[in-house]
């Protein structure tokens, strides 16, 4: 009978490990196509924490259901259960196990987060865990020369400026496999640099100037939006992003350069003169949107 | 012995209904003014959501304005926490927390009574602006400056203010409440009642409490702070200024980041006294499971900059509560296994409470995983603002804590209204609320890892399908209040007289009448043995000898 259970309980935490290895290799699928090397790093995070969740969750839940099936009272029964008041063993093996679980997480979160190095890097610490350390390849990504654009953020409109081409647009252009160096500036609130597919989010603080760094790796059409909330127009502070090749870029860059600048295309300006009829309207005051950037495209 | 308890005061309360409505000082009615005040605010703060997902129903804007989606927003998270959650467990410990010690009243009546009716006033100050011309505040219920003090009407009186008159308020109340909770439970527990004998919701609530001293102040400075940013001219917060608006972020998060825990350790508290009557079986593991609330307690107080890992944070700060805030998952895990190991082998009974915390803490396990998750540094930075964050939030204030609240007011609905609530209605609020909660708050999960920003009132057409879902799961949730309300209000009037302990469970307050006498006792009980002596031979804790 003692082996019959413990047969059981391997088959059940086998298939259970099964389940969670799988779940976590879909777990790429959920996120939206990475396109930074940093988003690559974040997808094999969320699937490890996905798969180890997982297990958890299915433990559990398991021993929970478990026992809703097969340990009902019969219909008026009064008496009491055996009285059990707990197994230290056991208790310890459930403190010891979350808190090794935690360091693990913690450890690999870590390893993650220096091989990113949005911010610059951290102190470099060994930690080989889960999969050989790829320090070779990313850490050296700081010495890459940096495409340095400024973003300057207002309600509710964003502007790029490329001040080697005395640049300024509505759109980010981004070349392709090189690491990019953004300087965040706020004119007014605090606003949040995110764009989904780069993983990558930054709050922009009035009066402060913020690095930001990553390497896009995907050349394509993405959006920006607004992560931090802004005040009235805040859903309509979206960009459009666009990761060139190196010769899109530089012809685009080139191309802009020609154009007179003119004041941008704003719909948050647009939607203040001219707001939706919505059946429930409030005539609250709301803050006016800023001047549009002047740019040349 | 009972006669120096009688009142100094010259009129005596009134001992019918009408005693709700007048200023008691008796804590079982301060407790019942508190579930009752709060559950209708609940239901303003839920018919919010329900237009805020209306509005979320198809992409683009159709139902209210710009200002008015945000005022909505701003509304719901406000009440839902400070006029729902907080005062619905301060009024269920309330209640509670005397009978369950073996005590005739909390330590500080009259303090006890003032916080109640300050609720009141905080719910009138939010609600009532909503007929400014400036309209509501519309800032998110975190009012992150500099967005928060813009003032575009420049009246002196305008929604933001009376929000931080409000928020400002209400946490006056909750260190009234706090200051009183703890001190009864320090100081008034009947004699044999250590506090390793304590029920774990007498700890859970003494741990939550305590946060409340130690946190509670500095967000109530700060919005004091913000106040004066707001209409006075200073300039703590203003950034072009020299002030700082990320140290409003850190006041802000050093209390409500505790604050999580205490609105969810009550909740802890109430699945471990239903969990084992329920059972048939003691808690597994009383004293680790007791002592862990202390030590949750004390972990977050130190793990507020994980919600700032997308702010103006430098790498060290990041790190370092990474790893605080992946510890919180030690002592939360510890209880979840323990209630797993009550249920193991048990003699399981499921009436209405029981499949509320069995729901209850199914979708904590849920919460508890997305938790560790969004404590993971690159992660969080992906997920950040998005409606993970509000997927995994509300399965810990609606899927845990409320669903804890009416495991709660069904458990001891038989001791303070001496009357039995019907079986069947409560079955069907509970499958409804089960099914609404997780149609309305799965689906923000994989909205937010596909990147969909919170608090946002338009959005990208990619988004809709899921949506779709969490909306209709909103309007369902609303529904499910119904059979609650009907069974209350009818169960309340007409239902079965309920005996003093229908449940045959443990713990000081099913030894009294149902309901409780004024002075919760006959006679003082004394206490011998640990709590939930379910299958041993001298069952309840209490002697029944007197002083």
């Amino acid at each position: 009978m003692r082996n019959f259970n413990i047969a059981l309980l391997a088959i059940f935490v086998g298939a259970i490990v099964l389940a969670s290895h799988a779940l976590g290799q879909q777990a790429y699928n959920w996120l939206p196509v990475a396109a930074t090397t940093e988003a690559d790093l974040v997808g094999h995070l969320f699937s490890f924490l996905v798969t180890l969740g997982t297990i958890v969750f299915l433990g559990v839940m398991g021993m929970l259901l478990y026992s809703i099936l097969f340990y009902r009272a019969t219909k008026n029964d009064p008496s009491d259960a055996p009285a059990i008041r707990g197994n230290l063993k056991l208790e310890i093996t459930w403190t010891v196990i979350p808190i090794l679980l935690v360091i693990w997480i913690a450890s690999y979160s870590y390893n993650i987060y220096q091989r990113m190095s949005i911010l610059g890097s951290l102190p470099l610490v060994h930690l080989h865990i889960m999969e050989a350390p790829a320090y070779a390849e990313m850490g050296s990504s700081d010495m890459q020369p940096a495409e340095q654009i400024e973003v300057v953020v207002k309600q509710w409109s964003w502007s790029f400026r490329y001040p080697s081409q005395n640049v300024t647009s509505t759109e980010l252009h981004l070349p392709v496999n090189q690491r990019v160096h953004l300087m965040l500036q706020s004119k007014d609130v605090v606003h949040g640099f995110y764009v989904p597919n780069f993983r990558i989010k930054q709050d922009i603080i009035p009066n402060q100037t913020i690095p930001l760094r990553f390497t896009p790796n995907r050349i394509g059409k993405y959006q920006l939006h607004d992560s931090q909330f802004s005040g009235t127009y805040f859903a309509l502070m979206t960009a459009d992003v666009y990761v060139d090749s190196p010769e899109t870029y530089n012809q685009w860059l080139a191309e802009a350069a020609t154009r007179p600048p003119v004041p941008a295309v704003n719909l948050a300006k647009s939607e203040h003169s001219q707001p939706p009829k919505t059946p429930l309207r409030s005539k609250w005051h709301t803050v006016s949107p800023a001047q549009p950037p002047v740019v040349n495209k | 012995m009972t006669n120096i308890f009688i009142k100094s005061a010259s009129e005596p309360e009134p001992t019918n209904w009408k005693r709700y409505f007048s200023f008691s000082t008796d804590h079982k009615v301060i407790g019942v003014q508190y579930l009752v005040t709060a559950f209708i605010f609940f239901l303003f703060g839920g018919l919010f959501a329900m237009i805020v997902r209306a509005e979320l129903l198809t992409p683009q804007l159709d139902v209210v304005d710009r200002s008015l989606y945000n005022g909505l927003f701003t509304m719901h998270g406000t009440i839902m926490i400070f006029l729902w959650i907080f005062p619905a467990n301060v009024g269920l410990a309330n209640y509670l927390i005397p009978l369950m010690i073996g005590a005739k009243e909390t330590a500080f009546p009259v303090l006890n009574a003032i916080a109640f009716w300050l609720i009141p006033v905080v719910g009138i100050l939010l609600l009532f602006s909503f007929f400014l011309p400036s309209g509501t505040a519309q800032a998110g219920w975190w009012s992150y400056p500099p967005v928060s003090i813009q003032n575009p009407s420049g009246h002196l009186i305008n929604g933001e203010f009376l929000w931080l008159l409000a928020v400002t308020i209400s946490g006056i109340s909750s260190i009234m409440g706090g200051v009183n909770l703890v001190t009864t439970i320090f100081r008034m527990r009947s004699p044999g009642m250590t506090f390793l004998r304590m029920p774990v919701y007498v700890w859970t609530t003494f741990s939550a409490q305590l946060l409340q001293l130690f946190c509670l102040p500095a967000l109530t400075g700060a919005a004091i702070m913000l106040l004066f940013d707001l209409s006075f001219g200073t300039d703590f917060f203003s950034p072009f200024k020299q002030g700082d608006p990320v140290i409003y972020q850190h006041l802000f998060w050093f209390y409500s980041h505790p604050a999580v825990y205490v609105m969810a350790l009550p909740a802890f508290g109430v699945f471990s006294e239903v969990i084992p009557a329920f059972a048939r079986k003691p808690l597994f593991g009383y004293k680790t499971v007791a002592i862990s609330s202390l030590l949750i307690s004390v972990i977050s107080t130190l793990v507020w900059v994980h919600h700032m890992f997308a702010s103006a944070t430098p790498n060290w700060m990041r790190i370092l509560f990474m790893a605080t805030s992946m510890l919180v998952a030690v002592p939360t895990g510890i209880k979840v296994f323990a209630w797993t190991a009550t249920i193991w082998r048990g003699k399981l009974h499921f009436q209405t409470p029981m499949l509320f915390a069995l729901g209850g803490v199914a979708m904590f396990l849920f919460a508890g995983i997305s938790g560790v998750m969004l404590a993971s540094v690159p992660f969080d930075i992906h997920v950040n603002n998005t409606y993970f964050i509000v997927g995994h939030f509300h399965y810990v204030v609606f899927n845990t804590v409320t669903m804890a609240l009416y495991a709660g007011i069904y458990f001891w609905f038989p001791k303070i209204t001496g009357r039995m609530y019907s079986e069947g209605w409560g079955k069907l609020h509970f499958w409804l609320t089960f099914i609404g909660a997780n149609l309305n708050f799965f689906p923000m999960h994989p909205l937010g890892l596909q990147g969909m920003v919170r608090r946002i009132s338009s959005y990208d057409p990619q988004y809709t399908g899921w949506n779709v879902v969490a909306s209709l799961g909103a309007f369902l949730l609303g529904m499910s209040t119904l059979p609650f309300i009907a069974n209350i209000v009818s169960s309340w009037l007409r239902g079965r007289k309920a005996l003093n302990n229908p449940w045959n469970a443990t713990g000081l307050e099913w030894t009294t009448s149902s309901p409780p006498p004024i002075e919760n006792f006959e006679e003082i009980p004394i206490v011998t043995s640990e709590p939930y002596g379910y299958g041993e031979s001298h069952r309840l804790a209490a002697d029944s000898s007197s002083i």
